[in-house]
C-alpha cells in the first residue's frame, strides 16, 4: 500500500501503468490541489481510445473482475450490462454523497482527481450509450463541488462532452442509497423507495440509470487505460484491484490510504499513521459495518472474503481502530442512537425498532438499563433485521450484533457498575443532519 | 417454470394495523410494535386463498403474494 505518490511515470516511457497499490492515489498534485486537466492527459492521453484493446470496455470491466467500492461490492460488469440491454434513452449517475461519516476516500478523490472521475463516468457513459451524466455530490462538500465544477469547465471546447451536471444532494445517511438519488434526481426526497426493479432497468424518469460509486468509475478509467490483467495484479483473485481505505486516527483525524484489495489490515492501518496496539476494538466498514477485536484485526485480511469469518466485510474501506481508553460500547451506543436518528422515518420496523435499539444501547451506556438489557437488545435485533426498504435497519443490526460481542465485557461492567468502566469518551464523528432538508 | 408463492409486506406502506396477522397467523406475526414480521416459507394450495383474503383486506394494501420461479433463491 502507499500513502504518498511514487514517482511518477514520465511522458514518453514504454510503461506508464502505476507499479504496486498506489493507483488512484499514483499521480497526485504535491500541493494537495485537484490534478489539472493537462496533468491528468500526461497519464490518460486517450481517454477514450480502446488502448489497444480488442475487448469492449464492458468485457474489459467483466475480464478485471472490477466491484463497486461504495460499500455493496456488487460486480460492475453486471450493472453496465443491465443498463446496456434495458430499453430506453440511459443516463449515468456518480455517486459521490458518501454518506457514511467515517469515510472520507470519496471527497478525497473527488477533490485530487476529478478528471479521473470524469474519465471514468464518461467512459461508463459511451460504454451503455448515455448522453446524460450527472454527477452527485453531498451538499456542504464545498471543496469537492467546486473541484468538480472547474474540472468539468477545464474540459469544455478542449474535448467533446456529453450533457453533465454536476448536483449537491441532501445530505443524509441514506439519501446516497440507489433508490433514494434517484427518487430525488426525479424530483422527490431522497428517499429509499424499496422499488423491486433495479434503476438500471428503470430508474430517473423510468430511463436505464446506471448509478456508480466515484471510486468505482476511477478505476474504470485505470481499467480501460491499462487492461484488465494489469488491474487484477494488485488484489487477490476473488477481490482483484485496489480499494481507497479511509483509517480513522486516535485524534478523531481520518487518513485515505490504497491498498489492494485482501491484503492484511494491520499494514494499512500503520502506514496511515494508527496502531492495533492498546485498541479496544476496530470498527471496519463503516456505521454499516462491524466492529471485531484488535487481535482479529492484527490478522486479518482488509477483504470481504477475509472479514468475512468475523461476520464482517470492507464495506466502504473504513477502519477505526479505538483508542486506548474509548469505551467501544458507548462508541456503538452513539452510532445507534445517530442511525436511528438517520432513519427515513418510512418503515415501521425502521422507526420503532432502530429508536427502541438506540434507547437501550443508551442506557447501557448511561448505566441506567435494567440487567436484561442484553436479551432484549438480542430480540429487537432479531426482530428489525431485514425488514426496511433499505438495508438502514439491517446496517445498524450488524454493528449492535457485533458490539455485543466484541464488547461483552465492557457491557457486563456498565450493568454492574452503572456508570462507564472507562469514562465516556466521544471518538467517533456523527454529523448533524436531522433538520438538513430531504429534496 | 415451477414457481412458488409467499406472502410479502411493503414496509413502507404498512401501517401496522395487524389484521393480517389475525387473519393469516400462518404466515403472519407481530413485532413488538405490532408491525408484521411475514414468513417467507412457500404458501402451498391449502393456505392460498387464506394468503389472499389476508392481501384482500389489508387496509393500506401493504400486502402481496409474490410468484416467484424456483431456480431462484429465495429471498429471505
Amino acid at each position: 500500500m502507499s500513502t504518498t505518490a511514487p514517482d511518477r511515470p514520465g511522458v514518453g516511457e514504454a510503461d506508464p501503468q502505476p507499479e504496486g497499490s498506489a493507483r488512484l492515489l499514483s499521480a497526485l498534485d504535491p500541493t494537495g490541489a485537484p490534478v489539472t486537466l493537462a496533468a491528468h492527459r500526461s497519464t490518460y492521453p486517450q481517454p477514450l481510445a480502446a488502448n489497444g484493446r480488442a475487448r469492449s470496455l464492458v468485457d474489459e470491466v467483466d475480464a478485471a473482475g472490477l466491484r463497486g467500492r461504495g460499500g455493496a461490492g456488487f460486480p460492475t460488469a453486471h450493472k453496465l450490462r443491465a443498463a446496456l440491454d434495458a430499453p430506453g434513452d440511459p443516463i449515468v449517475v456518480v455517486n459521490g454523497t458518501e454518506g457514511e461519516p467515517a469515510s472520507a476516500k470519496d471527497r478525497f478523490l473527488l477533490a485530487s482527481s476529478p478528471q479521473l472521475v470524469l474519465d471514468g463516468a464518461l467512459l461508463a457513459a459511451r460504454a451503455i450509450g448515455a448522453t446524460e451524466v450527472r454527477v452527485c455530490v453531498e451538499r456542504g462538500a464545498e471543496r469537492e463541488l467546486v473541484a468538480v465544477h472547474r474540472a468539468i469547465e477545464e474540459r469544455r471546447g478542449v474535448e467533446p462532452l456529453p450533457d453533465v451536471q454536476v448536483l449537491a444532494t441532501p445530505n443524509h445517511f441514506v439519501a446516497g442509497e440507489e433508490s433514494a438519488l434517484v427518487h430525488w434526481l426525479d424530483g422527490g426526497d431522497a428517499l429509499p423507495t424499496g422499488r423491486l426493479v433495479r434503476p438500471t432497468l428503470r430508474g430517473v424518469a423510468g430511463r436505464p440509470t446506471l448509478v456508480d460509486n466515484v471510486e468505482t468509475l476511477a478505476h474504470l478509467a485505470q481499467v480501460n487505460r491499462f487492461g484488465a490483467e494489469w488491474f487484477r495484479r494488485s488484489g487477490t483473485a476473488a477481490e482483484p484491484g485496489t480499494r481507497l481505505c479511509t483509517v480513522t486516527l486516535p485524534d478523531g483525524s481520518r487518513r485515505v490510504v490504497e491498498a489492494g484489495c485482501g491484503s492484511p489490515l494491520a499494514p494499512i492501518a500503520t502506514a496511515a499513521g494508527a496502531t492495533l496496539d492498546g485498541s479496544g476494538g476496530v470498527l471496519v466498514g463503516g456505521y454499516f459495518g462491524a466492529w471485531i477485536t484488535a487481535a482479529e484485526a492484527a490478522g486479518a485480511a482488509f477483504g470481504d472474503d477475509g472479514l468475512h469469518h468475523l461476520g464482517a466485510t470492507a464495506g466502504c474501506g473504513v477502519i477505526a481502530p479505538l483508542p486506548p481508553g474509548v469505551c467501544g460500547w458507548c462508541e456503538t451506543a452513539r452510532a445507534l442512537w445517530w442511525m436511528a436518528g438517520e432513519s427515513a422515518g418510512q418503515c415501521g420496523p425502521c422507526v420503532n425498532g432502530l429508536g427502541a435499539i438506540a434507547d437501550l444501547a443508551g442506557q447501557v451506556a448511561g448505566g441506567s438499563a435494567p440487567a436484561n438489557a442484553v436479551p432484549w437488545l438480542q430480540r429487537w435485533g432479531d426482530q428489525v433485521d431485514g425488514r426496511g426498504a433499505c438495508r438502514l435497519p439491517d446496517g445498524a443490526v450488524r454493528l449492535l450484533r457485533s458490539a455485543l460481542r466484541v464488547f461483552a465485557r465492557e457491557v457486563d461492567q456498565h450493568l454492574g457498575l452503572g456508570r462507564c468502566p472507562l469514562g465516556s469518551v466521544g471518538f467517533l464523528p456523527f454529523p448533524d443532519h436531522r433538520s438538513a432538508p430531504w429534496r | 417454470m415451477a414457481v412458488i408463492r409467499r406472502l410479502a409486506v411493503d414496509p413502507i406502506r404498512c401501517d401496522g394495523r395487524g389484521l393480517c396477522a389475525e387473519l393469516f397467523p400462518e404466515r403472519v406475526s407481530l413485532d413488538d410494535w405490532g408491525f408484521p414480521i411475514v414468513d417467507p416459507t412457500p404458501i402451498d394450495a391449502a393456505l392460498l386463498r387464506d394468503a389472499r383474503r389476508a392481501v384482500q383486506l389489508c387496509p393500506v394494501l401493504a400486502l402481496r403474494v409474490e410468484t416467484v420461479p424456483v431456480e431462484l433463491p429465495v429471498r429471505h
